[in-house]
């Protein structure tokens, strides 16, 4: 009875020892403790804008102050060759940006902007960036884009309203190309102070992020930034709604109804895009002219949002 | 040997109890941690449940008539709501055989379920669609008829169920909450008649009829009664044009359905074609407008009615644009006066509800925040003691609800 009551006993010691050491050496599920860098982006991979849950948590008095801190400032890359583009931003989505900035390829008398004397795409969007930061002035918020794109920077601000901006973010549409997931320049890429500063910071190593793209294997911009930052430990981040749908578009809403329709899908309306949309891409000037008044002015009368922030229209504007 | 496999048979139980209670103990610990985790990943979780909680009480706190279009989760729709019972319309959508699924179709996937009764009127029945078979031919000389046997079917078959009869066609886009909007200081027992008006051809003018327009009961029982007494006959096929010569006869009056701010309501054109668009000089459009043209953004009112010449994928792009897109947080420039009917209509089923709503502060009392057009917004700061929850009196005058601080 006691040496089968003993082993019994060893038995069960020396179990529960082999499944320690197997817990310990496999990729046993219960005790394994994945590293700190893949749990960080895990939980970062996806950026969602607070819910209502999370705003009723703040006071009123914090409402106030955080819609009023958390601002914009627009690094707009333009051409000459495509003017109308330009023109169409500043008169558009430009106005309510906290400060838009235009940075031309070389300098033009129609419009102001930073002349970066340059052609190369990467080199112009470390200038570009470069001169961001140096210029922010109090601005903690940084949204690059090109003028074909369309902005909706309220959304963006509601987006990041509850995130830190001393904490590194890199937000946009993201994409994977093998091991590197980077945002599309198309649609917009957002940036938070604390990403930039470590940003300019790393510019300053020639090895790991080149001013030029290196002659032989040129990397488009817009991969070469999200290497650069991939170094400084800053990783892309998809911007969704509550839902899941994607903020962060490439495509006009016209394109993406299309889409809809072509796939025969139930609700093509519901099917097509985030309410709170943040960027559209691919349409004419006179089109983001009629998005100004999709945007800003057309709705339904008798249906009323208690939104927990208050942003003004611009001064001096009529198309919104 | 019996010894040595009973202590064998014990040491190897005793292995496998050992595992598995160990392996429970480490997927229990493991468990604990990992609902530690920061804010981010437990955030998500519960507030998915919190979306799908308020989705649910919005829809149980607005006593809601209109099921076919969802409200969205955050949206305050009680002044819509109340429109929707007070100012019932009635959509009638001129199509034929050979559009229904080119045009037809979309017109009831998008804006036709905003109307109180929508019926699709063609030449030949369809229960499948459905359509009302009107017994006339297709085309365009065959317009005017339909028109006539529409409204006539209209008055007949549903002439209970609504207040306003709208006439639209399958490529016109109608955003029906504005024009309860635009009719809701009317009243149907007047004969009146809305649209897009022209000039030429008639006195008092007449409202084009791609644009779409409405007629009040009174103005429908009026038509119908002059063809009856044939006041009324079929002029020209121009449906339009000798409809606002029927109404003018039968003493319905054309009225000016501009907003606060004298802008055009219906339209029609596409609004790409208003906002941008420069109309030349020889263009007839200059000739037939009632009102001053306007080019540019003030062509036309954010409340507006109608688009014409929309196709399918703009159909939906308008829907998207009017009913779900918006910026967040920003306050319109135009925020024209609540509707009086509605006024204390509202305050009184607020005190009623308020509490539970909102940001939950007692009401001590209703003030309705400024006058005139456009109400000084400075009532809504955060700051100071007072906390005030807005009744939806859509984005202008704010009825604040003050919390008594004594």
């Amino acid at each position: 009875m006691l040496s089968e009551g003993s082993s019994f006993m060893k038995g069960m010691a020396l179990g529960g020892i082999f499944c320690l050491l197997l817990s310990l050496l496999g990729s046993f599920t219960p005790g394994m403790q994945s590293s700190p860098e893949d749990q960080h982006q895990h939980h970062h991979h996806h950026i969602k804008a607070p819910t209502n849950d999370e705003l009723q948590s703040l006071s009123e008095p914090q409402m106030v102050e955080l819609s009023q801190k958390v601002r914009v400032y627009c690094v707009i890359m333009v051409q000459p060759k495509v003017l109308v583009y330009w023109a169409t931003a500043k008169d558009t989505w430009g106005k309510h940006c906290d400060q838009a900035v235009f940075y031309s390829s070389e300098s033009a008398k129609a419009l102001e902007a930073v002349d970066l004397n340059e052609q190369d795409e990467w080199a112009k969007l470390h200038k570009a960036l470069t001169h961001a930061y140096d210029n922010s002035g109090d601005l903690r918020w940084f949204f690059v884009a090109r003028p074909t794109t369309f902005a909706i920077i309220e959304n963006l601000k509601y987006l990041v309203l509850a995130k830190d901006p001393n904490e590194p973010f890199y937000i946009g549409h993201t994409v994977k190309s093998g091991e590197l997931e980077y945002v599309e320049y198309e649609s917009g890429i957002v940036l938070s102070y604390e990403a930039l500063r470590r940003l300019v910071n790393v510019f300053k190593d020639a090895e790991k992020c080149p001013e030029r793209g290196r002659s032989l294997w040129k990397l488009s911009e817009e991969k070469q930034l999200a290497i650069c930052l991939k170094y400084t430990g800053v990783f892309a981040e998809n911007g969704e709604d509550t839902q899941g749908k994607g903020l962060f578009n490439s495509k006009s809403v016209g394109s993406l109804i299309e889409d809809g329709m072509s796939k025969n899908s139930l609700d093509v309306v519901e099917g097509c895009c985030s309410d709170l949309a943040i960027t559209f891409s691919g349409m004419s000037p006179n089109q983001m002219q009629v998005m100004m008044f999709g945007v800003y002015r057309l709705r339904p009368y008798g249906h009323n949002f208690h939104d927990s922030l208050i942003f003004l229209p611009p001064e001096g504007s009529d198309n919104d | 040997m019996k010894g040595l496999s009973a202590s064998r048979f014990c040491f190897y139980l005793g292995f496998v109890v050992g595992t598995l209670s160990l392996y429970l103990f480490l997927r229990q610990l493991w468990f604990e941690r990992s609902m530690e985790l920061p804010v981010l990943g437990g955030v998500h979780g519960s507030s998915v449940a919190a979306v799908a909680e308020e989705r649910q009480a919005s829809v149980e706190r607005a006593a809601l008539i209109n099921l076919n279009v969802p409200h969205h989760t955050g949206e305050d729709s009680r002044v819509a709501d109340e429109l929707y019972r007070k100012v019932r319309i009635l959509c009638w959508v001129m199509t034929g055989p050979s559009n229904l699924q080119t045009k037809a179709r979309h017109v009831k996937a998008t804006w036709s379920r905003h109307c109180n009764v929508v019926v699709f009127m063609s030449s030949v029945d369809d229960p499948d669609f459905p359509t009302v078979g009107l017994g006339t031919g297709e085309g365009r000389d065959q317009l005017y008829w339909k028109t006539i046997r529409a409204f006539h079917y209209a008055l007949e078959h549903h002439g209970n169920e609504a207040d306003w009869f709208l006439k639209a066609d399958d490529d016109t886009f109608v955003v029906v909450d504005n024009l309860r909007w635009v009719l809701s200081n009317h009243t149907p027992e007047e004969p009146l008649y809305f649209g897009k008006r022209f000039k030429p051809y008639a006195k008092q003018g007449y409202m084009s009829g791609g644009a779409g327009y409405v007629l009040s009961k009174e103005a429908l029982r009026r038509f119908v009664e002059g063809f009856k007494t044939k006041v009324c006959t079929h002029t020209t096929s121009v449906e339009d044009l000798a409809l606002g010569q029927c109404l003018e006869k039968m003493g319905v009056l054309a009225m000016d359905s501009r907003d606060t701010w004298q802008r055009e309501t219906f339209h029609p054109f596409v609004p790409e074609h208003h906002l941008t668009g420069k109309f030349s000089k020889s263009f007839w459009y200059w000739n037939y407008c009632y009102y001053p043209i306007v080019e540019g953004p003030q062509c036309c009112s954010d409340l507006a009615v109608s688009f014409h010449y929309v196709d399918a994928e703009l159909m939906y792009t308008l829907e998207y644009w009017t009913y779900h897109l918006r910026a967040y947080g920003y306050r319109y420039r135009y925020r024209p006066p609540l509707p009086q009917g509605l006024v204390e209509r509202l305050a009184q089923s607020e005190r009623a509800t308020v509490g539970s709503a909102g940001r939950g502060t007692i009401p001590a009392g209703i003030i309705v925040v400024g006058g005139g057009d456009q109400s000084k917004m400075e009532a809504v700061s955060y700051k100071g003691a007072a906390r005030e929850s807005q009744i939806p009196m859509d984005n202008n005058r704010t009825a604040v609800t003050q919390e008594r601080q004594q």
